[in-house]
């Protein structure tokens, strides 16, 4: 009856969301405690048809690894993805056609925004990340996950999170901090999951069958740890009514925008770059078959990473009411981090020393040189944006977007499809893919759409820069706001284009995947392979 | 690099030098910011935010206005041509949160106040594009047919003096009938707002006296952004930083 303990809890927490409901102070709060009972009874049924009796029960194999869980986050990572993507060209058309607001709450930008940053950074990102960090973890160290389930209630606590959160942003429910707009009590459930999910990872490090740890498990372990600090440190807060949706921050005005930033930067430096650099360790090398190029680069890079990426939060705030010596701080650390970033791309591209022939031959070695390529761009990018006499132009404008995208669109999005590539025939035990020439479409579509879309973030935010402080020969102010509202609107339609492509890229690869997990090939002309003679 | 060896076959110890490794820059930038007497300005005029303003507070956050909208006015000359006074840190001391934003799709909003008139802002929020053509805002004529919520008003004040906003007990006391008095110029409760809340705008401000809409109080918190500070009795040199 080892099933009757988790089914007694999901009732418990059922009849607590239900009382939540009766008593909510607000309809908003009501919705979601309905949503959590619904979710219990879900749960009670799911575990009962799981049941099983007799002796069959405990006797089946166990395998080595526990992967699962990785099979569950991989399906998650895609269709987060897919939905993160489609919200993302739903909010750019909106930016070139506002009629397509619709005039309605629940569909307007201000509401679609956070669900598309937080569907494409905490839906597909974070489950990218959980389910590559599981699969890691357990082959690098040669135990399985440890904590019996757990891993499992990691990835559904953290499926709940995500719709509590989105569903919370289409209703009204934010606390309006970028990236962190979940409110206080989503905001608690996943410190509650978060904890559980360093508590399996460590605990699957401390069963480690080898002396040391992987290089891709420190940077697993950090992204872990340091998210914790922020998610806790920024979300502080106190509730209206402890049954209400709606909570006051802690800080106020300069203090709250500094802690803020700390977070928004550092959700970029650990969320997406730390934990994906993870990734990066892992599944370069193997897919390559190439050993990590410098041990001694390693080492170096991510503890200087770690430590510098913290300090670059104030260069969101330059030549606003925050204290110029933060400021400057902010802007020089943000310079350095140039040097442990490129460490990270150049420990990764130089991986494949001796391996470059594969370029021809496998589109997922070239999506990850894409891949890194991009976190090089990017990563000098944003040192630049952040001297402030570069930034008194690019601030406030679509040339931020368009930095943003090429790291998450290029680097984020391309090294977490090569690793989805990587994964799914050796999870779903088949010898390989349904086809490469699909990967190859994927890596044209995607990469077209990404220069598509930064290209014209470039020129809109340029443009918006420099009309913004232009002047005419008489000393007024040259162009009116609208003005330059007006003249971005073709950038904007072409960004929105480019995030077609993208999506479009995703779509092929979602099917692909599919395919290949069913174990489906695809008859098709080898890459690489010569064309065949036309006489 | 043979001492890191201890470091990386320890998983404890990598975990606590990681935890070590990334507190050090945020203490150092973010601490401080609490002590330093002059990371905050001294003003004159600012005051906690009234009932009604600050149920519109709350929609403006509800809505998300600040994805497009900064309210953070950089010290150049254009910018300060084009909005106004550079943005100081006092002005947002009793923001929990902070609304700087960090995007200008539309113009900045730290001293819309005023700016323009209540009907203005009524057309352009139920249909921006008939005031301004080049616009790309979303419309929100919902807003105009949604009632506040007025029962829970004293709740949003008591959770705003727990994390710092000087309300007194008579404000909390009174804050539903301080919410009511604001959107009605008729009401008795006028001169009371008035002296708890010194130049508060009281008026109905989205013309339908008959309710008090969530357009009444966007409106409310709109007028009055910038309206606070009293320049003229600000001297930047007292306050450098």
């Amino acid at each position: 009856m080892a099933a009757a303990a988790p089914m007694i809890l999901y009732g418990l927490a059922g009849l607590a969301a239900l009382f939540a409901a009766a008593k909510a102070h607000d309809e908003l709060f009501a919705i979601h405690a309905w949503l959590v009972v619904l979710i219990c009874i879900i749960a009670i049924f799911a575990t009962a048809r799981a049941l099983k009796f007799g002796p069959e029960a405990d006797d089946r194999p166990k395998e080595k690894y526990l992967d699962g869980v990785v099979r569950a986050g991989v399906v998650a990572t895609v269709f987060w993805g897919l939905t993160g993507f489609l919200v993302g060209v739903v909010i750019a058309f909106q930016l070139s056609f506002p009629e397509l607001n619709f005039d309605l709450p629940y569909t307007n930008f201000g509401r679609l925004r956070p669900l598309h940053t937080s569907a494409v950074i905490f839906a597909f990102g974070g489950n990218a990340l959980i389910c590559t960090s599981f699969y890691v973890v357990q082959r690098t160290t040669g135990a399985r996950l440890a904590l019996g389930n757990t891993a499992w209630f990691v990835f559904w606590g953290y499926q709940i999170f995500i719709v509590l959160a989105a569903t919370g942003y289409l209703l009204g429910v934010t606390q309006s901090r970028e990236y962190a707009e979940p409110e206080w009590y989503v905001d608690l459930w996943l410190t509650v999951v978060w904890v559980a999910y360093l508590a399996v990872f460590l605990g699957t490090l401390f069963n480690r069958k080898e002396p040391h740890i992987y290089v891709a498990n420190w940077f697993y372990l950090s992204f872990i740890v340091t998210v914790a600090m922020l998610h806790i440190v920024n979300n502080l807060s106190m509730p209206v009514s402890f049954l209400g949706s709606k909570s006051y921050s802690l800080f106020s005005g300069v203090q709250d925008a500094l802690t803020q930033w700390w977070y928004g930067h550092n959700a970029v430096g650990f969320f997406l770059t730390a934990g994906f650099l993870g990734i990066m360790y892992y599944f370069v090398p193997k897919q390559a078959n190439r050993p990590v190029y410098s041990y001694r680069l390693s080492i170096v890079h991510f503890w200087s990473l770690i430590f510098l990426y913290i300090w670059a939060g104030p260069h969101h705030l330059h030549y606003t009411a925050l204290p110029d010596w933060a400021q400057t701080l902010g802007m020089v650390f943000s310079i350095m981090l140039w040097m442990p970033s490129w460490g990270g791309m150049i420990n990764g591209l130089m991986t494949l020393s001796g391996a470059w022939d594969k370029l021809r031959t496998d589109p997922i070695i070239r999506m990850m040189v894409l891949s890194l390529a991009f976190y090089g761009m990017s990563t000098f990018e944003g040192p630049v944006m952040s001297i402030k006499a570069v930034n008194s132009l690019s601030h406030y404008t679509d040339w931020t977007i368009g930095h943003v995208h090429s790291g998450t669109l290029g680097w984020v999005g391309m090294i977490t499809f090569s690793a989805l590539y990587f994964l799914v025939p050796r999870l779903w035990k088949q010898d390989g893919l349904y086809s490469l020439r699909l990967i190859n479409w994927h890596f044209w579509l995607a990469t077209l759409g990404i220069v598509l879309y930064t290209a014209s973030m470039w020129v809109s935010g340029i443009t918006q820069g420099l009309m913004w402080r232009a002047y005419d020969s008489l000393g007024f102010l040259e162009y009116s706001f609208a003005e330059a509202v007006a003249a971005t609107h073709p950038m904007n339609v072409i960004r929105a284009l480019g995030g077609v492509l993208f999506l479009l890229g995703a779509l092929i690869m979602t099917y692909n995947l599919w395919r290949s997990a069913r174990g489906d090939k695809r008859s098709e002309r080898p890459m690489g392979a010569a064309m065949p003679a036309t006489v | 690099m043979i001492n890191h060896k201890v470091i990386e076959t320890n998983a404890t110890l990598m975990l606590v030098l990681s935890l070590v490794v990334v507190s050090i820059g945020g203490i150092i930038e973010i601490a401080p910011l609490f002590y330093l007497e002059n990371t905050i300005e001294k003003v004159e005029g600012m005051r906690p935010y009234t009932p009604l303003e600050l149920v519109g507070r709350n929609i403006y956050i509800r809505e998300g206005c600040y994805t497009c909208h900064s309210q953070m006015i950089r010290p150049f000359r254009d910018e300060v041509e084009r909005y106004g006074h550079y943005s100081l840190a006092a002005e947002s001391m009793y923001d929990h949160p902070f609304k700087w934003g960090s995007k200008r799709t539309g113009p900045d909003l730290a001293r819309v106040g005023g700016r323009y008139s209540d009907e203005w802002h009524v057309q352009h929020m139920i249909a921006p594009r008939s005031l301004v053509p080049e616009s790309i805002m979303p419309g929100y004529p919902f807003l105009a047919r949604t009632e506040i919520r007025e029962d829970d008003i004293a709740l949003h004040l008591k959770a705003n003096k727990t994390v710092g906003v000087p309300y007194t007990a008579d404000m909390i006391k009174n804050a539903v009938s301080d919410l009511k008095a604001q959107a009605n110029p008729d009401a008795d409760g006028g001169e009371a707002l008035q002296k708890r809340y010194p130049k508060t705008q009281i008026r109905d401000f989205d013309g339908n006296p008959k309710k008090i809409t969530e357009m009444d109080a966007l409106l409310a918190y709109l007028q009055m952004l910038r309206t606070l500070v009293d320049f003229s009795a600000y001297k930047a040199e007292d306050n450098l930083r």
